[in-house]
């Protein structure tokens, strides 16, 4: 199908967008990679009056590492930070991450901001996010906020950015020490969402886990982080986490999640499927972590 | 409603330019299709699915039914139509025929500038990445085996076009 008309603002600067957007902000959209927004304007599931571009701004595409940061400006497309070099030294696991995302052709298009605000739940940006931590940089007419990654997910395709707010830049907290990461997702295909998945990120202290960081994403209407999990491996010696720990952790994570079923799978399926991958996620976190330590 | 004006917009394709008088709303590939004559550019799902409207926007392969075309203003497209020079097919197009890469050739135009893209950044690929670079195109009639093979036959001419380059 074809998108209904609106009329599209080639902005210049983050200051005319955020004009525009304040102008109108429930008739109006923020375009970043369109991946996403202009499928749905082409189903007819989106009819903003005005498409707020923001590609053409100058300066908005940076990729920075910091100390224990990396932010992401907001038309920093996919592709470009899979094939950062600095990306992969600071976040491996981003980088692992984002071979998934589509397929190349949307990620030569696609931003990594963008797909946090869009916020699939069956999505990987998000979940890598809400895993390694960090703040959303919310701009509007009136000023900017910080939105904490986990503050940023309220439901399903919603986040705690107000229609009259753009992300400019999200900053994720790149994992240092002796850490290590496991990111993990059955598809049916190649490129496809998430039909459950698993990121995970432990950091080793005195051979102790001082950090325990497990996500679920495709389970529920967001990412969501195992509480229940990550209690019970904090303060454990990387020797003690045996085969009885593991399907512990398994169990409580299958527990923590009722999702729904749909034509992908059921979620009877989907829950089994987590407590196995976040067993997984934990005995090749620990091995990456002890690699290291 | 929103008012629906239209605006020109210079689209430079296969390195020639034109003007053309549109909706905002329209896609780069309607445009192309319908306001540049260029109808090789196929449309399959109109919601980035299928791969059939794959073009190339400065060298990157992108879905040209994601794109307005007012967004690809100043950037270089490029579409299967500036592929054969002079009636002669290009080293892939000439690897999908030779290997059979093609049978209803709805999605080849599509596949065909995902091969350049994927060849342009990988030029010796692994039969896997050949896979993973084409996953994001879909054919209904192939079965993709010959795809595979055009494509790795592609790499090898592309391969040896460049060593006798190199040679004289
Ligand atoms: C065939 C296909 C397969 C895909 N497969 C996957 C997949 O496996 N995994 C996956 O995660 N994604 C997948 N995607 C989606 C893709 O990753 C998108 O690029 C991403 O979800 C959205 O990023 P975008 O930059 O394209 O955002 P857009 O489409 O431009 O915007 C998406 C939404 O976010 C809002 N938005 C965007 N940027 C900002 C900003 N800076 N501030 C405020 N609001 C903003 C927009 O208003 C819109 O509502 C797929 C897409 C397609 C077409
Ligand atoms: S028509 Fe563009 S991807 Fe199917
Ligand atoms: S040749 Fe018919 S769809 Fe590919």
């Amino acid at each position: 199908m074809k998108p209904p008309p609106f009329t599209h603002h080639a902005c210049r600067s983050v200051e005319e967008a955020l004009g525009l957007l304040d102008a109108d902000p429930d008739g109006s959209k923020v375009i970043s990679g369109g991946q996403s927004l202009v499928p749905m304007m082409n189903l007819r599931l989106a009819s903003p009056a005005h498409l707020v571009d923001l590609n053409p701004i100058p300066g908005l595409n940076g990729i920075d590492v910091g100390r224990g940061t990396l932010t992401l400006g907001a038309t920093a497309r996919q592709h470009a930070v899979e094939r950062s070099a600095d990306v992969t030294a600071a976040a491996p696991l981003l980088t692992a991450a984002l071979a998934h995302v589509g397929h190349p052709q949307i990620r030569n298009r696609g931003t990594v901001v963008g797909s946090i605000c869009h916020a699939d739940p069956a999505a990987e940006m998000p979940a890598v996010f809400l895993t390694l931590g960090g703040e959303v940089t919310a701009q509007s007419a009136a000023g900017t906020r910080s939105i904490a990654a986990e503050d940023f997910f309220d439901s399903y395709l919603t986040t705690a950015l107000e229609p009259n707010e753009i992300a400019t830049a999200v900053t994720f907290n790149t994992p240092n020490g002796s850490s290590g990461w496991h990111f993990e997702e059955v598809t049916r295909r190649h490129g496809d969402f998430a039909i459950i998945g698993v990121v995970a990120l432990l950091t080793l202290a005195d051979g102790r886990i001082s950090d325990a960081r497990l996500t679920i994403f495709g389970g529920a209407a967001t990412p969501v982080r195992l509480p229940a999990v990550e209690q019970l491996l904090v303060g454990v010696a990387a020797g003690d986490v045996d085969a009885d720990l593991l399907a512990q952790a398994a169990r409580e994570a299958s527990a923590a999640l009722r999702p729904g079923d749909d034509i992908h799978a059921s979620g009877d399926y989907r829950r089994h499927v987590a407590g196995v991958l976040t067993a997984r996620g934990i005995r090749t976190s620990l091995e990456r972590a002890s690699a290291r330590a | 409603m929103a008012t629906n004006p239209k605006q020109v917009v210079t689209l430079t394709v296969n390195g020639e330019a034109h003007e053309v008088l549109i909706e905002g709303r329209r896609t780069l590939a309607d445009v192309l299709r319908e306001n540049v004559g260029l109808t090789g550019t196929k449309l399959g799902c109109e919601h980035g699915v299928c791969g059939a409207c794959t073009v190339l926007l400065d060298g990157s392969a992108v879905r040209s039914c994601l794109i307005f075309a007012v967004q690809a203003e100043g950037a270089e497209i490029a579409t299967v139509e500036g592929l054969a020079e002079d009636g002669k097919l290009d080293h892939v197009q000439q690897a999908f025929t030779d290997n059979h890469g093609l049978q209803c050739g709805f999605c080849t135009a599509g596949m065909l500038m995902s091969v350049h893209a994927l060849l342009a950044e990988n030029p010796d690929p692994t039969e896997d990445e050949i896979r993973v670079g084409l996953n994001g195109n879909l054919c209904r009639c192939t079965g993709y085996q010959n795809i595979v093979k055009s494509t790795a036959a592609a790499a090898a001419a592309g391969k040896a076009a460049r060593s006798s380059a190199q040679a004289s």
